[in-house]
C-alpha cells in the first residue's frame, strides 16, 4: 500500500494510544466485517478536551487517521472540536491513497460518537451533534 | 531481504534468465517466418511443448501457450460457454480464484447461471456436490487443483471422473500445483488446464492451456495462425522458453523439496501456533496442502497492519484482509470455509519456496510475535476480550 511518509510514522508511533480512566465520553464506530474498529475516550473539563485517547483495530490508515485525529483535537474545545472532519484528517497526513480515504471518516465518527456519549452523560445538547451510526452497518 | 510471497510470485532462477536471454536479443526473429534464423526460433517453441507435454504426461500438440493463468482460465470459460451445446450452466466453487470467479460473475449477466460449489472449514469441495449439481444443460466445470490462499489440494481425478460420466467437460486452474506437487494431466483426467510459468521460477506474462483432443472449446484471441490457430498472437518466445527451463529445474527437484519445504511449513504453523495465542491455521493439514503454504489468523489484528510492520523490516507476505485490497470484504475463500469476518481480516499468507530455509523461519518469528503483540495493545477488541474473560 502506497502510504505518504506522514502516515506511516502515524502508523508506527501513533500518538494518544490507550484508555482513558474516568473517561467523560467513550465512542466506538466501524465493525469487524471490513476490518475496522476505532474506540475514542475523551476527557472533557470546561468544554475543552483536555485529554484523548485511542484504541484501533485496522489497517494502517485507519491507525494513522485515528493518531492524527486525536492530535488534532487535544486540547480543542467543543466547538472547535466539530469543526474537524474527515478532510481536516486527510489533509494533516498529506492524504491516503484513494481506496483508504473512507478510513479517515471513520476518525470523525469515532470523535463525534464519543462526543455524543459525553453529551448524553451531561444531558446535554451540542450544536450539530448527531447520534452515532449503529455498530453493525458500515460506516 | 526476507521473501514469504512465493505463491504470489516466485523468483527467476538465473538458469532462466541465462535460457531466455538469446530470446530476446540475436534469435529475435518471428517464429512465423520462413527463413531459417526463424526456423530455429520456431525449434525452440516446438522443443518447450514437447518437453512440457511429455513432463505433465499428455501430448505436445494439447499443449498451448498463454499470457499466463488468468488468460487461460478466462479462456476455459469464455471459449467452452461461447461453444457449448448442452446448455449454459457453469458449475464452479466459492473458493476459486477471481481468473475464475469473475468471469462466472459476468457470464451470469449475460444468459449463464452458475453454480458455486460450497467447500468445508479446510478448503475442500465434497464430490458428491458436484455429482448433485451437474444437469443436463451443464456446459462446463472448473474446479482449481490448489488454492492460492490456504493451500488446499482438491479431490480433482475424483471429481473429473463425475464429470466425464455425465458428459461434461472439465477445467481446472492447477496455476498454484504446477511445480509444486507431482502432476500428470492424463491421470487426472480433466479436459482443461491452467498454469503460469512466474509462480515456479519461470518469468511473468507466460504461461499454458492445455486442451485435451476433442474438447470443444473456441479461442479467445482471433487472428495469425499461432498455437493452431487456438491463441493468435506473435509467440512470447522468450517467454516461453524460460518457462520450459524454469518446469525442467523445479521438477528436477520436486520429489526432495516437496519433502523439504513441507517440513518447514510444518516447522512454521507449529512456532506460531506455539508462540502466539489466539492464532488459528487456515486451511488443511499434511499432504492435502500445498508443500510451501501457511496460512494463519491472528485474532483481534487486521492482516495490512501486520503485512506494514513486517514489510518495515524487509518482510513479504500476503492478507486476506479486506483493507488490503481495498475492498469491505475480506477474502472470500476464507468467507466460504466458515470463518468469521474478524478472524479472516486478520489472516496472513506465508508462501515459502526453494530460496527459504530453517533460518527463515526463525528470523520470521522474530519481527512477528512482537508485531503482533504491538497490534494486539492497539486493539479496542483485544480489550473487549480481556474484559469479558477477567478472572475465567
Amino acid at each position: 500500500m502506497d502510504y505518504n511518509p506522514t502516515v506511516m510514522e502515524h502508523f508506527m508511533n501513533p500518538r494518544n494510544v490507550g484508555e482513558l480512566e474516568n473517561a467523560d465520553g467513550i465512542g466506538t464506530v466501524g465493525n469487524e466485517q471490513c476490518g475496522d474498529v476505532m474506540r475514542v475516550f475523551l476527557k472533557i473539563e470546561n468544554d475543552i478536551v483536555v485529554d484523548v485517547s485511542f484504541k484501533t483495530f485496522g489497517c494502517g490508515a485507519a491507525v494513522a487517521t485515528s493518531s492524527m485525529a486525536t492530535e488534532l483535537i487535544k486540547g480543542k474545545s467543543i466547538t472547535e472540536v466539530m469543526q474537524v472532519t474527515n478532510k481536516t484528517v486527510l489533509d494533516a497526513l498529506d492524504g491516503l491513497p484513494a481506496v483508504k480515504r473512507h478510513c479517515s471518516v471513520l476518525a470523525e465518527d469515532a470523535v463525534r460518537a464519543a462526543l455524543w456519549d459525553y453529551a448524553q452523560k451531561q444531558g446535554i445538547v451540542i450544536e450539530g451533534l448527531e447520534p452515532p451510526p449503529e455498530r453493525e452497518h458500515e460506516h | 531481504m526476507l521473501y514469504l510471497d512465493n505463491a504470489a510470485t516466485s523468483p527467476m532462477r538465473p538458469q532462466v534468465f541465462a535460457a531466455m536471454l538469446p530470446y530476446l536479443q540475436e534469435n529475435f526473429y518471428n517464429p512465423s517466418s520462413v527463413y531459417s534464423p526463424a526456423r530455429k526460433v520456431r525449434a525452440a517453441i516446438d522443443d518447450t511443448r514437447a518437453f512440457i507435454g511429455d513432463a505433465l504426461g499428455v501430448s505436445s500438440e494439447e499443449i498451448f501457450f498463454t499470457s499466463g493463468g488468468t488468460e487461460s482460465d478466462n479462456w476455459a470459460i469464455k471459449g467452452t460457454l461461447e461453444k457449448a451445446t448442452r446448455g449454459r450452466h457453469i458449475v464452479t466453487s466459492a473458493a476459486e480464484h477471481h481468473g475464475i470467479l469473475y468471469v462466472c460473475k459476468h457470464l451470469e449477466k449475460n444468459g449463464c447461471e452458475v453454480t458455486y460449489l460450497d467447500v468445508d472449514g479446510e478448503g475442500f469441495v465434497n464430490a458428491q456436490d458436484l455429482a448433485r449439481a451437474l444437469r443436463d444443460d451443464t456446459a462446463l466445470v472448473s474446479v482449481m487443483l490448489a488454492n492460492n490462499e490456504v493451500g488446499t489440494i482438491q479431490p480433482i481425478a475424483e471429481m473429473a471422473e463425475i464429470a466425464r460420466q455425465r458428459g461434461v467437460p472439465f477445467h481446472t486452474d492447477a496455476v498454484q500445483a504446477v511445480g509444486h506437487i507431482p502432476i500428470n494431466i492424463s491421470e487426472l483426467g480433466v479436459d482443461m488446464l491452467s498454469f503460469s510459468a512466474h509462480k515456479f521460477g519461470g518469468p511473468k506474462g507466460i504461461g499454458v492451456m492445455y486442451i485435451k483432443k476433442g474438447t470443444p472449446v473456441f479461442p479467445l484471441f482471433w487472428g495469425g495462425a499461432q498455437e493452431r490457430s487456438k491463441r493468435a498472437g506473435t509467440e512470447n518466445v522468450a517467454g516461453i522458453v524460460g518457462m520450459g527451463e524454469a518446469l525442467k529445474i523445479t521438477l528436477e527437484e520436486l520429489p526432495t523439496e516437496i519433502t523439504r519445504v513441507s517440513a518447514l511449513r510444518d516447522k512454521l504453523i507449529a512456532e506460531i501456533l506455539r508462540e502466539i495465542p489466539h492464532t488459528s491455521l487456515n486451511g488443511a493439514t499434511g499432504d492435502k496442502r500445498l508443500p510451501g503454504n501457511v496460512n494463519v489468523s491472528f485474532r483481534f489484528i487486521e492482516g495490512e497492519s501486520v503485512l506494514l510492520i513486517l514489510d518495515m523490516q524487509g518482510c513479504c507476505a500476503s492478507t486476506g484482509s479486506a483493507c488490503s485490497s481495498g475492498s469491505l470484504e475480506p477474502s472470500h475463500v476464507l468467507t466460504a470455509m466458515g470463518i468469521s469476518p474478524e478472524m479472516a481480516n486478520g489472516a496472513i499468507r506465508f508462501s515459502l519456496g526453494a530460496a527459504n530455509s530453517e533460518n527463515d523461519i526463525y528470523a520470521l518469528m522474530q519481527i512477528l510475535k512482537p508485531a503482533v503483540e504491538k497490534l494486539r495493545m492497539l486493539s479496542p477488541l483485544y480489550d473487549d476480550y480481556l474484559k469479558n474473560n477477567k478472572g475465567s
